[in-house]
């Protein structure tokens, strides 16, 4: 690989990397003034023009803090989780298309750190890489609320997994594909997969819920019941990587989400490609506004519903989720056995 | 060959039980209670409520002091109810002494305690949505408590413990517009309940949460002395507004909310909430009432007692705080000072059933039982 090949990738990784963690400091300002909107409060407003500079110093505030150690903790164990969280939490947004690809110097540039033939595979294993460092971190905290975090987180994943991975099965089989490009380009194409696989969306909207740990099933935190679950005994600095990772992990279901069944980076009726350099941005925007319009919901479905119980949750994950998410594997089997 | 009672067992893997202490610190014991929860992983096999931190030497207190000034500790008893617990603690005195109060006095004291039960409600209907991880709803009710706090504070310049209500009388007369104010906030908290419902009673996620839970049949209830919504809740209709009128509540036309097992069981934690949020209505109805009734004039000292002096004798007397039934047990030796002092304290009552109904269950249920029996520690350890 030549030097500017090696340095469009180094920008691209950089790009990406500098989006995630900006994503999630306007994220953490986000939802906190969105909730006060919805709560009939103001929010942070102090720090800078409107509470802009708020995220940082909460950073500063977590840097400075004392960084605690329960005595009963599994020391290594215990210092190795907030990292086994937030290194796929970084990770996973690397395989996301976040724009039409142009032309530059000869060569056509994909908006995408790497485009590898097993896109979907790689999210699905990284995210299910992220649980583990819960669940390791609420055991090694060598304290029971987080241990039973923990145990919700085991019980949490198995859950909701096999449905999540069912969901996404209809949209491999009708676009044929598991790159992400493949399947943006099939949608632009074809059409939009939402319309086409209606229950497919509905489940996995569902999924990507409980699997950032957010309400209605942020049972591993649960912060009415564990105290905050798995992170109870982690301050400073590991616990902003916790928080952190959750931040990233809905910023990346979110464009997960919308390269799976909004057309990722696709506006409808218009050629981004023959656009040139406006076309690219305007896709990047589009691709940006599809995803705030779910970290939006996230926000807003936080702030409204109560949350499940675990049984609750894995009953719906099991009895619900999983069969319907067959039955959508099959009713795609069917018409594309028919219709094509 | 296996045994009968390996039979029985078959299949179920017993682990080794884990004491779980929740609390004095924890975010939803409400206060600094502690209860010690042995789990079998998540299901609940016992529970023990350890009380007593906020323990304050209540009723050893109010022997040292003279009966008028025991009012800012009784204030203190309920806090989320400091009305209510005056109201019982002067019809107390002034039956001991045989105290006549003007009807004027009867009126300010029955709107007060009514808009003080509608506040107590607000905060168990909204605490209790925030046990159940639903963290908006409280913001609302609290907006709308507020606007009670600051009708209390236009009559007693207190908006939490405000020593309103004296032996034979009130410390002042109702403010200019009281009722009009008042009026007005009932108009616009009348509408603000359908919102709760809306947000919250009929959520399918509260619902999956609350009902068929924790269960209190009635004759379980009555057997540990529970009173209030949370009785009323299992089914059995005993206010003491209605049974035992006292003050002028036989003058006012309301219903007696029991629980109807409207999506589950009678007695669940679902009827406990719901039958709080009932009684907001019948509470608006019953300030509306008396506004409308309430004698245009009249010195609200006129019955006040120079000296607070009560003769020598003893009195058992109880009325219907939001809690539950609160009564007074006070032994006068004729001084100024009562002799003895003793609290029936409703929420004591009502969490020592916890015990018996979230047994079972999972600890997301104990903390949706313990917010369905709207415990204050204040009042619990006096």
């Amino acid at each position: 690989m030549d030097t500017f090949g090696i340095l469009i990738i180094v920008v691209k990784v950089v790009l990406v990397f500098t989006f995630t963690l900006v994503g999630v400091m306007a994220m953490t300002l986000a939802e906190r003034r969105i909730a006060g909107f919805i709560q009939y409060r103001h929010g942070p407003n102090r720090v800078g023009f409107g509470g802009i500079l708020q995220p940082v110093a909460d950073g500063i505030k977590f840097l400075l803090k004392e960084d605690i150690i329960p005595a009963n903790a599994n020391k290594p164990i215990y210092l190795l989780a907030p990292v086994m969280v937030m290194v796929p939490a970084l990770m996973t947004f690397a395989v996301i298309p976040f724009g039409a690809p142009f032309e530059m110097g000869g060569r056509i540039i994909q908006l995408q750190v790497a485009d590898i033939n097993i896109g979907l595979l790689y999210i699905l294993a990284l995210t299910s890489v992220g649980v583990y460092g819960i669940v390791l971190g609420g055991w090694s905290s060598g304290s029971k609320y987080p241990l039973l975090g923990g145990m919700r987180a085991t019980a949490q994943l198995i859950s909701y997994e096999l449905a999540m991975g069912l969901a996404i099965v209809g949209v491999i089989m009708i676009s044929g594909g598991l790159t992400f490009n493949q399947i943006i380009a099939h949608q632009q194409e074809t059409g939009w997969n939402f319309y086409k696989q209606p229950l497919a969306v509905l489940i996995f909207l569902i999924t990507i819920f409980a699997e950032t740990n957010r309400l209605p099933f942020d049972l591993t935190e649960a912060e009415q019941e564990l105290v905050g679950g798995y992170h109870t005994e982690y301050s400073s600095f590991k616990f902003v990587m916790f928080y952190f990772s959750e931040y990233a992990n809905m910023i990346t279901s979110s464009a997960f989400m919308v390269c799976l069944f909004f057309g990722g980076w696709d506006i409808p009726f218009v050629d981004e490609v023959a656009l040139g350099g406006w076309g690219v941005v305007l896709s990047v925007l589009a691709f940006g506004f599809k995803m705030g319009m779910f970290l939006f919901l996230y926000i807003v479905v936080r702030w409204t519903l109560p949350r499940f119980r675990y049984d609750q949750l894995m009953r719906l994950g099991w009895k619900v989720l999983l069969p319907l998410a067959l039955f959508n594997v099959f009713l795609t089997g069917l018409y594309m056995t028919w219709f094509s | 060959m296996k045994t009968a009672e390996e039979l029985k067992n078959f299949g179920v893997i017993k682990t080794e039980e884990m004491v779980l202490n929740m609390g004095p610190q924890h975010p939803s014991t409400h206060g600094v209670l502690r209860l010690k929860i042995k789990t079998d992983g998540e299901i609940v096999s016992e529970i023990e409520p350890h009380i007593g931190y906020l323990h304050r030497c209540f009723e050893k207190h109010c022997e040292n002091v003279t009966y008028e000034q025991v009012i800012p500790y009784v204030d203190r008893c309920d806090y989320l109810a400091s009305m209510n617990n005056s109201h019982v603690w002067a019809m107390a005195v002034e039956k001991l002494m045989g105290i006549e109060i003007p009807e004027r006095v009867e009126y300010i004291r029955v709107i007060m305690a009514e808009l003080q039960r509608i506040a107590s409600h607000l905060m168990a209907v909204g605490a209790m949505g925030l046990d159940l991880g639903g963290i908006t709803p409280i913001t609302y009710t609290f907006r709308d408590r507020e606007r009670i706090l600051d009708l209390f504070e236009y009559v007693s310049g207190a908006r939490l413990l405000y020593n309103y209500i004296w032996i034979g009388g009130v410390a002042h007369d109702l403010p200019p517009n009281f009722v009009q104010h008042t009026r007005d906030f009932l108009d616009w908290f009348e509408p603000q309940i359908v919102e709760y419902d809306r947000l919250l009673t009929y959520n399918k996620i509260f619902i999956e949460r609350t009902a068929d839970v924790g269960v209190l049949p009635a004759d379980v209830a009555i057997n540990w002395g529970c009173t209030g919504p949370v009785l009323r809740a299992s089914g059995v209709a005993w206010d003491l507004r209605r049974a035992e009128p006292y003050s002028i509540y036989d003058r006012f036309d309301f219903d007696v909310v029991v629980g109807k097992g409207e999506v589950g069981t009678v007695g669940d934690c679902w009827d406990r909430y719901w039958v709080r949020v009932e009684e907001m209505r019948q509470c608006i109805r019953i300030v509306r009432q008396a506004l409308d009734q309430l004698p245009p004039d009249g010195d609200v000292h006129a019955a006040v007692p120079k000296k607070v002096r009560p003769p020598k004798g003893e009195i058992h007397f109880r009325a219907e705080n939001p809690k539950g039934d609160l009564g007074f047990y006070i032994v006068s030796d004729g001084s100024p000072k009562p002799y003895r002092v003793k609290m029936r304290s409703p929420a004591f009552c009502n969490l020592s059933v916890i015990n018996e109904i979230a047994r079972g269950w999972m600890i997301s249920d104990v903390i949706a039982v313990l917010g369905s029996l709207d415990i204050v520690l204040g009042e619990i350890d006096r």
